[in-house]
């Protein structure tokens, strides 16, 4: 396979939820486009969105540590106790016949979260580069699928289902994990909404360098 | 918007799914790889009716035994208790607990045939080449994609408690075989939301459009 020839109009995009061509204006920071024909919103221009998105993240790196490391929830019932953590979780499905769903809650609350954060930070990384390196654009194109994956949000009203459920039976002990971890579904959701992809797709450098915005030769020379 | 209505298909342009550039394949070529990330590209998803109808279907039949097994076992020293999801929701069902009660109802019972129900109808109308109702099918599109993943919560419901619920021989709780299908049926469903190429609703109605009206090519 070749590659495509890009179009020379920076301003002309399709929507990606009808295809209708259209022009996207020069935005003000915080502003937003919306298709005209399906109302999706095209781009929305984030302010300071590299160093905003970058501190969140650094934080979600740190409550993901430790949310990992600590119980997550225990239980007291006749001077017995118990306690679990996300993957003592997942743990306790595999070693009890169900493998495929205890993998399925590893995946979407400890690996595709971690990927999800892991690859923000390397991206966040690349593209504080005056001229963010192909990596980045391989590590951007999968970035929206670990965080299709990634569901700690819903594994936290899970979790207090749960709670509700054994509190019959027992004295619930929340751990120290459950309360970072709501605290981490609201760094996710912001490290989400701060970053802005268009900005560092215009910036990085491109698989089919030669053809970068139709200027052809004369770049090539100048990188080479 | 002055912008013609016409879609990249028609213009002989490709929209990256990775990183929104537009490009035109090569002379000679139909598709090719964008340029900028190297996603291979092409005017629709490959064979979306066909992976969303083979996802939809086999999350269609997983959703039966995911309703009519138990998903968890409760052993006291009374014996034995299976509780499908249904009976999970009633179970919850107190004047202290009903709000919960109704998060697990919306998001296993509701929500999961709502999501086979919507794709089914999305699919058979895009395939019909409907051009009635685009804007509510697409809203339609995207609410089933947003709320897909909260039937998961079931799912860890059922992970927390048997992980916990573990004081043999007084009382101890494991997953049942309904569980694994159920588990199936969000993921089968969140598939087929991703194979479904939501241009194709717009299609028909776009292609009515150029007809209609002279519409001039750049």
């Amino acid at each position: 396979m070749s590659y495509n020839q890009p179009i020379n109009d920076h301003s002309l995009l399709a929507c990606q939820h009808c295809d209708l061509l259209q022009r996207i204006p020069e935005l003000e920071p915080g502003a937003s486009a919306r298709c005209p024909r399906c109302n999706k919103e095209l781009w929305r221009r984030r302010v300071d969105s590299l160093n905003r998105t970058f501190a969140l993240t650094v934080a979600a790196v740190v409550l993901y540590i430790i949310a990992n490391s600590v119980p997550m929830l225990g239980l007291t019932i006749v001077g017995r106790d118990a306690q679990t953590t996300v993957i003592g979780g997942a743990l306790h499905l595999w070693n009890n016949d169900q493998k495929v769903v205890g993998v399925l809650v590893l995946f979407t609350a400890v690996i595709a979260p971690a990927l999800q954060i892991g690859l923000m930070l390397a991206i966040l990384l690349g593209a504080m580069r005056p001229r963010p390196p192909q990596w980045v654009a391989t590590l951007l194109r999968y970035h929206p699928t670990t965080k299709i994956w990634s569901m700690i949000e819903v594994m936290m009203v899970g979790v207090l289902v749960a709670l509700v459920k054994i509190a019959d039976y027992a004295t619930v002990v929340p751990g120290l994990a459950l309360f970072v971890l709501w605290v981490l579904v609201f760094i996710l959701a912001g490290m989400s909404s701060s970053f802005d992809s268009r900005d560092v797709w215009d910036r990085i450098q491109w698989a089919d360098e030669a053809h970068r915005d139709g200027a052809g030769e004369a770049l090539v020379e100048g990188t080479s | 918007m002055s912008a013609p209505a016409m879609t990249a298909m028609q213009a002989g342009l490709q929209s990256c799914e990775g990183c929104g550039l537009l490009s035109r394949p090569a002379p000679g070529e139909e598709e090719g790889q964008c340029p900028r990330c190297d996603e291979e590209l092409s005017f629709r998803k490959h064979g979306s009716f066909q992976r969303t109808w083979a996802y939809l279907l086999a999350a269609a039949i997983c959703y039966i035994p995911a309703n009519v097994l138990p998903v968890l076992t409760t052993t006291t020293a009374a014996g034995a208790d299976s509780d499908t999801i249904l009976q999970g929701v009633v179970l919850l069902w107190s004047p202290t607990g009903w709000p919960l009660s109704i998060i697990v109802l919306v998001a296993s019972i509701m929500i999961p045939s709502a999501k086979i129900l919507a794709l089914g109808y999305l699919l058979i109308t895009t395939q019909r080449g409907s051009v009635a109702n685009n804007e509510q099918r697409i809203r339609m599109y995207r609410m089933v994609e947003f709320i897909g993943r909260w039937s998961m919560v079931d799912v860890f419901v059922d992970t927390f408690t048997a992980a916990l619920i573990q004081l043999q021989p007084l009382m101890s709780v494991e997953p049942g075989p309904g569980l694994i299908f159920f588990a199936a049926v969000v993921v089968f469903t969140m598939l087929a939301v991703e194979s479904f190429d939501p241009r194709l609703i717009w299609d028909s109605a776009s292609m009515q459009a150029a007809e209609s009206k002279e519409v001039t090519y750049a």
